[in-house]
């Protein structure tokens, strides 16, 4: 077996170093009833690279990539041209096979890029301090919620109906099983909902998405006052974080705690993970964040390095009475979002942001002219949701069946709720072109 | 030149000082050591990575809400970009370079098949939402990985949408939740049980969920202590979580009296299933009477750890636990796969949802990759190699260094500090030293239990003659150690690394997390700035 060094010579002579005869001798502490002589039946034999290569192209040949087919689904993960460079590097194996820097002599690589990750999302967000990365946006929205009740003293978050519907549901169960209460607000499509009033003096924390999961721009500034002055504190999601180029950061809005989707810049689609969550707040809650943080720091030469800070707060030293019991996070994802907007810079982030709601627009006002088609947006970014004249669901697997991905039926995430069967939600990043809209306006046309 | 010396000058505190303290070299350079500034240090405004081309000119529909100011991110080129980050990455060891012996880790070849085939067109770029009927390969995938996982464990049903262990863990003490909350039990069983030696993930996840954690004690074999836990048991406890191999490196050989005893309670059995790799293919957990396990996809099957994750955690679940799996689920109707979503019928009440779509997809596909690679055969090989080399490690190293517990051990080799008592040197110090001869350190001061622990992890992926060197690496440090005069030296280590020793005191006392202007001023000298 080609990933297997030792030889059976090697064994024999290790064995007699151990000073057992065979390595059943090893396994004795195992109970004899559960002990397997032989390999567990069933299951196929090893095989050669070729093999299994040939094994994954006919899974992918079952698939329809969004590459080959015109594509146009956002909804929480999407679709953006990945320069090569940004591959090749989390593919040196430097980084790829480093375990979580732990020993920060011979690990300054991912330590440094991890503190140039932090520094990225705070100028992102408009916040001060950032931590090394959430598993993605979903959970990390969910650990926001946590850490505002412990920082609150308060049971009670006010969830959007802007918000994500799956993020929605994390944060439900989550209340659930560990004893907070979620009060979810109904699915806001128009993108007129206003939770000021709601606030009270039990809540913990407000819950919002900017854009909104229906593709809404708005301000929150007015919202995070009356947070505030309730003693609340206001959570603002971002799940296309392209968007952060072009718009006004949660930061100066007033947010107290940004909680990213990363995957936007630098990851792929990759069916849905793994992604890469941002996770950014104020100076004065920075010890009651969740996950990894690294610092600046001095060697024994007193030259700059790097290493993990705060860990008092982690659940390998504090144990129960952690912030979190995240230990793993998303740190090549992280490098991947780190390589990608230094490749961009301050001009390209903010063309990539230009193009991706130049091209929202135009799909927009095409797929709006279509007769019966109604656009319930008067804002977004490069995501926005219309009202067909009949059901999504069928009108999106008869797109589908013509070869075309034309977004995603909101009844797909939010069932049983008939006020939003007929709503479909289109995105276009810059790497939607005419030769893509122009069959999906044509397609819908004949199917509505 | 001149230009070269003024950017080390930045960044290492000048000519003088980075000539006194980087052996003389004018730039603080050494060789293929290249010092190297951060991003925010290096960036010209008009330069730039990648070409777009110019926006079409449309009405703006930000409802004014436009950013008012800059980003703040600096310009670089392709080529910087690609020298800077290739720069950072010398300044790292990996599994690729040599011996990883991390303890409780499980740093294993990581094969390039598997970054390969996750990269396939028609696996990688897939978006989750698609209509279901476009993406019918990618559900047979993650379906033929479930089915690996749940043969391999012995176990029925699998969950696989948590991220990472820690996630799984909560996964399955929310399952445990839930099953106790459909008999009634949930407000009365309010205790799980844990060994001291456990990862310190296990008592957070149980304490997030409303649990009093309660330790049971380790006999002197390092097991867990059959009578102290029969006597912990009792109609108030929930749950035990319990590694297994555990901690300590060893397999919990009373574990199926642990198991009747758990169940006789009433309460579940979480298998902390960190330690499988030692094990897969030989044992099956599901024979040992366990609830749900979590399997690190990223330990056992060989997924990178990429400097901190991403991980995947499924969790495989008793008929018992089966029924709360969280969404989704991947559902096969006659020959179509389909995935059900929040609220849709299955047959159980799940416990929720615990991460947003399918789980972590390439993680997936890398595993299988490796599973498939092996087969069952493979597999079996794989821990018999992994045990046998850790218990080469124990019995080469035992007359020099001191085994916390009697052997066999499985896939790790644990030692404590007594082989260095009077001489000066620590765990932490030998640690440092091992450094310097070019291997990474073994897990330090964990398990808690074992004074000045040592937990060395070989796996399975080192040739013979390389587990030679490291074991002469290991003797000559102790030997060296043990002349009573290196106490000195040894703290001084390392001394070849990228960096020495760094002042993790000054860190968390004064934390810097981000670059500022304030805080790195140009023409400042960033040292003397964290130093004050």
């Amino acid at each position: 077996m080609r990933y297997l060094p030792l030889t059976d010579a090697d064994r024999r002579e290790m064995l007699s170093v151990i000073g057992a005869k065979s390595v059943d001798d090893l396994f004795k502490d195992v109970p004899a009833s559960a002990r397997l002589g032989a390999k567990i039946g069933g299951l196929p034999d090893h095989q050669g690279e070729l093999e299994v290569e040939r094994a994954f192209q006919a899974f992918a040949a079952k698939n329809v990539s969004p590459g080959t087919a015109p594509f146009f689904i956002g909804a929480g993960a999407y679709r953006h041209h990945v320069p090569s460079t940004v591959d090749y590097m989390i593919q040196r194996g430097e980084f790829l096979t480093s375990y979580t820097p732990y020993q920060p002599e011979i690990t300054q690589g991912t330590l440094q890029y991890l503190f140039e990750f932090q520094t990225q999302v705070t100028l992102l967000t408009g916040m001060e301090v950032a931590n090394a990365s959430m598993y993605d946006g979903s959970t990390g929205t969910t650990e926001a919620v946590l850490m505002a009740n412990r920082i609150t003293r308060r049971h009670k978050a006010l969830i959007s109906g802007g918000l994500h519907p799956q993020y929605r549901s994390i944060i439900e169960t989550t209340a659930k099983w560990e004893g907070f209460k979620a009060v979810l607000s109904k699915a806001d499509a128009e993108g007129l909902e206003d939770l000021i009033a709601s606030v009270d003096k039990d809540t913990s924390c407000v819950v919002v998405q900017n854009p909104s999961f229906f593709g809404h721009v708005r301000d929150f500034t007015k919202l995070a006052e009356a947070c505030h002055a309730a003693g609340a504190l206001l959570i603002v999601v971002v799940t296309e974080v392209v968007s952060l180029g072009l718009l006004m950061p949660p930061g100066e809005m007033g947010a107290d705690i940004v909680v990213c989707e990363g995957q936007s810049i630098g990851n792929g689609l990759g069916f849905g993970g793994p992604y890469v969550g941002l996770f950014a707040t104020r100076d004065k809650y920075m010890r009651q964040m969740p996950g990894r943080l690294v610092g600046e720091t001095v060697d024994a030469d007193g030259k700059r390095g790097f290493v993990l800070t705060l860990s008092t707060r982690e659940q390998h030293i504090r144990r129960e009475k952690a912030t979190s019991n995240i230990c793993t996070n998303a740190g090549l994802c992280a490098l991947a979002f780190t390589v990608h907007p230094t490749l961009l810079g301050e001009a390209g982030f903010t063309r990539l942001a230009e193009l991706n709601h130049a091209k929202a627009s135009q799909l927009a006002d095409k797929v709006s002219a279509i007769s019966g088609v109604k656009l319930l947006n008067d804002s977004f970014f490069n995501e926005f949701t219309v009202k067909l004249p009949k059901p999504a669901a069928p009108v999106v697997e008869a797109l589908a069946a013509k070869g075309i991905l034309g977004g995603l039926p909101v009844s797909r995430l939010i069932p049983n709720d008939p006020s939003v069967e007929n709503l479909l939600l289109l995105a276009a990043t810059e790497t939607a072109t005419d030769m893509g809209m122009d069959p999906l306006v044509a397609a819908l046309k004949e199917v509505l | 030149m001149v230009q070269s010396l003024d950017r080390s000058q930045g960044r290492a505190g000048g000519v003088a000082a980075s000539a006194a303290s980087n052996h003389g070299t004018f730039t603080g350079n050494r060789a293929l050591q290249i010092e190297e500034p951060l991003i925010f240090e290096m960036g010209q405004p008009g330069r730039c990575g990648v070409d777009l081309p110019e926006p079409p000119k449309v009405k703006d529909r930000l409802n004014g809400l436009r950013r008012a100011g800059t980003i703040g991110l600096p310009g670089l080129s392709e080529p910087q970009v690609v020298q800077h980050y290739t720069r950072l990455s010398q300044k790292n060891y990996a599994i690729d370079m040599g011996v990883y012996p991390l303890g409780s880790c499980t740093m294993k070849h990581n094969p390039r098949i598997n970054e390969k085939v996750a990269r396939l067109a028609g696996i990688g770029d897939l978006h989750p939402l698609q209509p279901v009927s476009t993406v019918q390969g990618a559900l047979e995938l993650i379906d033929r990985l479930a089915h690996w996982l749940k043969t391999l464990t012995g176990m029925p049903a699998v969950a696989m949408s948590p991220a990472a262990g820690a996630h799984g863990e909560m996964c399955g003490m929310m399952a445990i939740a839930a099953a106790l909350e459909a008999k009634g039990e949930r407000a009365k069983r309010k205790v799980v049980l844990a060994p001291e030696s456990a990862h310190g993930t296990n008592p957070a996840t149980a304490a997030a969920l409303g649990f009093t954690v309660k330790p049971i004690p380790a006999n002197d074999r390092g097991r867990v202590d059959l009578a102290a836990l029969k006597a912990a048991l009792g109609p108030d406890v929930a749950a035990i979580m319990l590694t297994n191999p555990n901690t300590c490196g060893l397999f919990e050989s009373e574990i199926v009296e642990i198991s009747k005893a758990v169940h006789d309670a009433g309460a579940y059995f979480y298998c902390d299933g960190a330690n499988f790799n030692a094990i897969v293919g030989r044992v099956r957990p599901g024979d040992l009477g366990i609830d749900c396990m979590h399997i690190n996809l990223h330990k056992t099957f060989s997924t990178p750890h990429g400097g901190g994750g991403p991980g995947a955690g499924p969790v495989v679940l008793s008929a018992a636990l089966a029924p709360y799996a969280p969404y989704p689920w991947i559902v096969k109707d006659g020959d179509k796969w389909r995935v059900a979503e929040d609220g849709a019928k299955v047959d159980g009440t799940p416990l929720g949802r615990l991460k947003a779509f399918h789980g972590q997809m390439g993680m997936f596909t890398r595993a299988l990759a490796y599973i498939m690679s092996h087969g069952a055969d493979g597999l079996k090989q794989v821990a018999e190699d992994a045990v046998l080399s850790a218990n080469y490690v124990m019995a080469a190293l035992k007359d020099v260094m001191s085994p916390a517990f009697e052997g066999p051990c499985m896939h790790e080799a644990l030692f404590d500090d007594s082989f260095l008592k009077d001489t000066g040197v620590s765990t932490l110090d030998f640690a440092k030293a091992m450094i310097d001869e070019g291997y990474h350190p073994m897990t330090m001061y964990f398990p808690l239990v074992v004074h000045g622990a040592m937990l060395i992890e070989p796996t399975e992926s080192q040739a013979k003659e390389d587990l030679d060197q490291f074991i002469g690496a290991l003797r000559s440090l102790t030997e060296r150690a043990k002349t009573g005069t290196a106490a000195e030296e040894f703290k001084a280590a390392p001394r070849f690394s990228p960096r020495r020793r760094l002042d993790e005191t000054l860190a968390a006392r004064k934390p810097i997390l981000r670059w500022r202007p304030s805080n790195h001023p140009p023409g400042s000298d960033p040292m003397k700035q964290a130093a004050e």
